[in-house]
């Protein structure tokens, strides 16, 4: 097993895997949407409660993934609950920012705290989708988008 | 990691594909610092000197545009290019070199089987028999004359093994059939069809039957007259040719009642803005400039396939296979997908828990080259209720000691998820 690997498949990533926070439906849910990756199958449904003053008061997923993807969703609903929608969209450009490549964790400021821990799938192309594809879904769900696709 | 002796198949070394190794120079190279595996045979298949060098040689020598001018090297690439048709003749046995078309992969020659046969005669109400462990591409365009004319698409289920059902397929059949469109090798479950069996009970019930023949061609002898098949599709790149080159056998007499495809240069005898006269068979389907140094590559290929045998090859795949097969099944938590009795060279497997897109990283990771993903055959993931599967798909290149180098970076890969 080489470093790139032990970085990215960490004891947290694999925790959250095995045991995915937020792991249920809520209903009803204010806010919804599917995520699908075509190319790997991976199917997502995300759940939102947002109250009056634009606070996120509950998200769940359920889903089937790899273990990318499902980590990334669980961590996202861990970090994003309580937060405001602009927050959440601030994290979802910063956390795709990172997964590109265009923003450098180790040296710019940003407020991803421990979700720097999937900033390897930047040199793993096949793999950044797996990452950003619960982002992706929380952005449409944000948007009153109800489904989207990586394709 | 010692080949585990006790389960190596009791052999005598007839086949050493250590000679055939050095003739592959990608095999040499290096993947995230290790050694390449390469495992994905059956999306796409490496290819040797002799056919890089063939590209070189003619585009160097020969190159000029083919059935067009009188010139020197137009001649010599038409002759070249036309001495191809009889080596696939008889590679797949077929009665006439006129009844080898050139297209530009499997995928097209089934859409122009669909385009053409089917839209002269498929109608509403006629019935389309397709197998469940279809490739999309023996799928879709099925689907998409169905909806044109107004056609019904069924579907022959497979069994929890991954073969035909064919006591279902025998009582699918009726007046209504017009078409039957089967692989002869499964792409994600390895499973070799009947398709003897298959043509010759469409053909009682008056259909016509199309052979998506991919997976085959590069790993058994293929005799499209003795399968009597109507239609017979494959392509160069998974035999040791290139990309952008595939190749639709049909009947003579079925090809010469059908309409032209695409329209363009080539495909025609005469052309005036009042009326046009259609080429003959093939080069009525062969509109516009052809793949041309591909089909002289492909002639490589077939060339170099021959000199080591087809028949060998078959023999020697399915020991690996069967190794394979058996070194699988020790490691606990794996499920084979696909376990059907006649098989070639493809492993297809889940492992409990772990999703087949974190295998095929890490196996990447050790240099091991494996698909993972649904491989084009959705209906089959759903058959057998997974997302996606890990494949390994074996050539004869590949040794019993790469096998062993899949085996255990699939232990490191339960490792790493404990």
């Amino acid at each position: 097993m080489n470093d790139r690997m032990k970085q990215l498949y960490q004891e947290l990533i694999l925790d959250h895997n095995k045991n995915p926070r937020n792991f249920r439906t809520i209903d009803p849910a204010d806010r919804e949407a599917l995520g699908h990756n075509p190319l790997c199958g991976d199917k997502l449904k995300l759940y939102l409660k947002i109250n009056d003053q634009n606070v996120i008061e509950d998200v769940a997923f359920i889903g089937d993934g790899c273990a990318i993807s499902k980590a990334s969703a669980s961590m996202m609903t861990t970090v994003v609950k309580g937060k405001t929608v602009e927050e959440a969209e601030e994290l979802f450009t910063q956390f795709h920012e990172m997964s590109m490549g265009t923003l450098n964790v180790d040296t710019q400021e940003n407020k991803l705290g421990k979700l720097t821990i999937f900033s390897g799938v930047r040199d793993l192309p096949a793999r950044v989708k797996c990452a950003t594809l619960p982002w992706h879904t929380l952005h449409s769900a944000l948007h009153n988008k109800k489904e989207i696709t990586t394709e | 990691m010692n080949l585990n002796q006790d389960i190596l198949p009791n052999r005598e070394i007839s086949f050493d594909p250590i000679l055939y190794r050095k003739d592959f120079p990608i095999l040499n190279r290096e993947v995230n610092g290790t050694k390449l595996v390469y495992l994905d045979n059956a999306a796409s298949m490496q290819m040797p000197q002799v056919v890089i060098d063939s590209f070189v040689d003619y585009q160097s020598r020969f190159h000029a545009n083919v059935h067009r001018g009188v010139h020197t090297l137009s001649q010599e690439a038409t002759d070249k290019y036309e001495a191809v048709r009889s080596k696939i003749r008889d590679l797949i046995h077929a009665k006439s070199e006129n009844e080898i078309i050139y297209t530009y992969g499997t995928t097209d020659a089934l859409n122009m089987v669909a385009s053409t046969y089917g839209r002269q005669n498929i109608s509403t109400g006629d019935e389309i028999l397709i197998s469940e462990m279809e490739h999309h591409a023996n799928i879709v365009p099925w689907y998409m004359l169905a909806k044109e004319v107004g056609a019904i698409i069924k579907v022959i289920p497979i069994t929890d093994s991954g073969e035909i059902n064919m006591d279902a397929y025998t009582s699918m059949l009726s007046n209504r059939t017009k078409i039957v469109a089967v692989t002869h090798v499964s792409n994600a479950l390895g499973t070799i069809n009947p398709v003897k069996t298959i043509a010759e009970l469409a053909h009682q019930a008056g259909a016509i039957i199309v052979v998506d023949g991919a997976q085959a061609v590069p790993h058994a002898k293929v005799d499209v007259q003795d399968l009597n098949c109507d239609f017979y599709a494959f392509s160069a790149h998974k035999m040791c040719g290139p990309t952008g080159l595939g190749v639709l056998y049909g009947k003579f007499d079925i090809l010469n009642s059908m309409p032209p495809y695409r329209g363009g240069g080539d495909m025609i005898k005469s052309v005036t803005f009042e009326h046009i006269i259609f080429n003959d068979v093939p080069f009525k389907f062969e509109a516009g400039t052809p793949p041309i140094s591909q089909v002289i590559m492909f002639g490589e290929s077939i060339d170099y396939v021959n000199n080591i045998g087809i028949d060998r090859i078959s023999e020697y795949e399915s020991e690996l296979l069967s190794y394979a097969t058996k070194r699988a099944n020790e490691i606990e938590g794996l499920t084979i997908i696909g376990t059907a009795v006649q098989k070639a060279s493809v492993l297809s497997f889940t492992l409990k828990g772990i999703h087949p897109h974190d295998i095929g990283t890490i196996l990447d990771q050790s240099g091991v080259a494996v698909r993972t993903g649904h491989h084009c055959a959705q209906p089959v993931m759903d058959r057998f209720n997974v997302p996606a599967t890990t494949r390994a798909s074996f050539a004869f290149y590949n040794t019993f000691e790469e096998v062993d180098e899949l085996i255990s970076a699939i232990h490191q890969v339960k490792e790493v998820f404990g």
